[in-house]
């Protein structure tokens, strides 16, 4: 985590104490009634004040926050792992006879231990779209489509990232198969789907 | 079977206990009466450069305060506070600053955060401190301040409320969610009806999308044109279909325009006993019920099942459909089954005079007429093409020949009026008291979306994919 208010050119030597007007080595904030431009602003300069219809100044800062987080996939970990393998594992509770193509490591229903399956490598579009924008995190990879695959024999379904086609190309029962990270990740992009050979109409 | 249904189907069919059983039991309410008796809302705005949060839950509530001048400040026993994330203010404990702000310290409180549904759960939270005997008198007030990051991501920040192992790192996108429930959807209810006969099946869904987006543009203009009678909304719009059409594609089939915004903005609304409501108004409106229902937090681990029924449904209405897969929302549903069961309605269209839902989108719309049981699960789009959710006297541009049936957001919904999340359910509290009030002209400057002779209101607040949602019903008391 950092501290609010870097703002540049705000430290250093000010020789004018006490006085009012110009503050030495102190830079003039950015005034603006365009919120946008407080935006900018903040980029460059780390403070700027919006002032609105009433003449009141409102200041803002630049607040950066940044973590790093030590995060475990804990019992979801076999999942993950299998990916880097090649594999595409799913569980599956025995009493109820249901099988989750997206783990859950006990069942939904009855609250029993389910247990580790490999799932099929090809499948069927569930349901899909093409993001044309997406969260800040994302936005570079735009656009992209997301996918909803349904297996033989998998009771749930399991939510991925389709490649190799375009919008124009996708619907509702176009059959898939699996490709793997070569360069395993360990996030569940390790895993995407493409459509199985033929299904792209030329 | 059809194309695009796997064995899911099959397999589930085997067992009827993956549909959940929400059957709460009406002897559960032995609560006192609860009533609204005030509603204050900041205007939604995409920023409010002039207030914090804690002076924007202020304004919300001294406007509430300023509709009953008999509450004093000892009448409040305590409050309910709502946001939903805490990375917006970058405060956390934020709840109790607006506490001490208000001045109502040493009184009992509680943060409620339950996603997009933090405003409905916020209140019922303070439903239940009244029906339980806790409190007399109570605020609940909550904000949003989603200026205080850039846009995208501000979308980021909503999308950590899905399943950051499975879900956020595929585009973690809620729009992008949105969007594959609608699609399937489409596909169950358009593609597989109106489309039944085209034997290509990309042809078939194309045709099936294009009919949809006309029919979510509608609800689109709809809250958008209802928005410019309402002073509070953030984006009253002279909205066109060909407008909402063209506007740009942001996850198909969702359009910019069929997609609410981020905003500023803050909502107070104060509850109390039938006692105390006898000092404090001549007006009250009574809450009559109120409900809750949850789904899995991951799409994909939407169950395949059957239909959770309403009173005027039969098991027969739905035998081919599996439910709710990703195509419809089962909290929606188990929520409106348990408050209507409490306020005792049989059918939702007839019984209620409107609805404020939960519109983050025009799709999700669409999906909760159904959930709400205002029609049949595959009726959403003729709903809305035979003009039920729209206003008499409001000119849309287009024919809506059952306009005034079941008014759906005559507010402008979040589509126009903005969803500051912490804020939004109860800015719906608020809107839908005024309605039954029968004082929208005195609070909007306008009669124009006052509903004639409004007896009885639904408001639906939403989190998630569906993974949380509430329902509550509002009556008015006086004749
Ligand atoms: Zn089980």
């Amino acid at each position: 985590m950092s501290t609010p208010g870097s703002v540049k050119g705000a430290s250093g030597t000010n020789n004018n104490e006490g006085g009012k007007g110009k503050m030495g080595g102190k830079k003039e904030l950015k005034r603006t009634s365009k919120f946008t431009e407080v935006q900018e602003a903040l980029g460059k300069d780390g403070a700027a004040i919006f002032v609105d219809k009433k003449g009141t100044q409102n200041l803002y800062i630049d607040y950066p926050y940044h973590v790093n987080y030590i995060h475990s996939y804990a019992q979801d970990s076999p999942f993950f792992l299998g990916l880097a393998e090649g594999r595409l594992r799913g569980t599956r509770c025995e009493g109820c006879k249901y099988t989750y193509a997206t783990p859950r490591t006990y069942c939904q229903f009855c609250g029993g231990e389910a247990k580790w399956v490999d799932l099929p490598l090809v499948g069927k579009v569930h349901s899909w779209t093409t993001c044309h924008y997406g969260s800040e995190a994302f936005l570079k990879e735009t656009p992209y489509n997301l996918v909803i695959v349904e297996f033989e024999g998998a009771n749930s379904v399991l939510l991925s990232r389709l490649k190799g086609c375009t919008e124009q190309d996708i619907y509702v029962g176009m059959p898939l198969v699996a490709k793997f990270a070569a360069e395993p990740k360990y996030l569940i992009t390790d895993v995407w789907f493409e459509p199985a050979p033929g299904a792209v109409k030329k | 079977m059809a194309q695009g249904s796997s064995k899911a189907g099959a397999k589930s069919r085997e067992r009827d206990v993956f549909s959940g059983t929400p059957t709460p039991s009406s002897t559960k309410r032995t609560g006192r009466r609860v009533y609204m008796v005030a509603g204050g809302v900041t205007k939604f705005a995409k920023a409010h450069p002039d207030m914090d949060f804690r002076l924007m839950c202020k304004k919300a509530f001294d406007k509430a305060r300023s509709e009953v001048p008999n509450l004093r400040m000892d009448d409040i026993d305590g409050t309910r506070i709502s946001y939903f994330s805490d990375h917006f203010s970058r405060q956390l404990k934020a709840a109790s600053m607006v506490q001490d702000f208000l001045g109502l310290n040493p009184r009992g409180s509680v943060r409620i955060e339950w996603g997009g549904a933090t405003g409905g759960e916020c209140f019922q939270a303070a439903w239940e401190a009244i029906a339980s005997g806790r409190m007399d008198t109570c605020l609940a007030v909550g904000y949003e301040t989603m200026s205080r990051v850039q846009t995208w991501k501000g979308n980021e920040f909503i999308a950590l409320a899905s399943d950051v192992n499975f879900d956020f790192p595929l585009g973690g996108f809620y729009t992008g969610y949105y969007a594959l429930m609608v699609t399937r959807h489409i596909y169950e209810y358009v593609r597989k009806t109106k489309f039944a006969n085209i034997k290509d099946e990309r042809e078939a869904q194309r045709k099936a999308t294009e009919y949809a987006s006309r029919v979510m543009a509608m609800v689109s203009v709809k809250n958008h044109r209802n928005a410019l009678h309402n002073p509070y909304a953030q984006y009253p719009k002279d909205l066109t279909l060909d407008a909402v059409l063209k506007s740009e594609m942001v996850s198909y089939p969702i359009t910019r325009e069929d997609i609410c915004t981020m905003s500023d903005g803050a909502a107070a609304t104060i509850l109390c006993t039938e006692e105390k409501a006898k000092e404090f108004t001549d007006n009250p409106i009574l809450v009559k019920g109120v409900g809750c229902g949850t789904d899995t937090m991951r799409l994909a681990d939407r169950p395949f099942g059957k239909v959770l029924l309403m009173p005027h449904e039969k098991a027969s209405d739905y035998a081919n459909l599996e439910y709710p897969g990703v195509h419809s929302f089962r909290a929606g549903r188990a929520a409106s089954i348990e408050a209507y069961r409490h306020a005792g309605i049989e059918n939702p269209n007839k019984e209620l005079s409107f609805v404020e839902l939960h519109d983050a989108y025009a799709s999700s719309e669409i999906q909760t007429y159904e959930d709400m049981g205002l029609c049949r699960y595959g009726e959403g789009y003729s709903f809305v093409e035979q003009g039920d959710p729209f206003l008499k006297g409001v000119d849309y541009g287009f024919p809506v020949p059952k306009a005034g049936t079941t008014p759906v957001n005559p507010s402008g919904g979040l589509i126009a009026c903005g969803h500051p999340v912490g804020a939004t359910g109860l800015m719906q509290a608020v809107l839908a008291y005024w309605q039954l009030q029968h004082t929208i002209g005195k609070n909007f400057g306008s009669e124009k979306l006052q509903i004639p002779n409004a007896k009885r209101g639904a408001i639906h607040s939403h989190a998630g994919t569906g993974s949380s949602v509430t329902v509550s019903i509002l009556e008015r008391v006086r004749p």
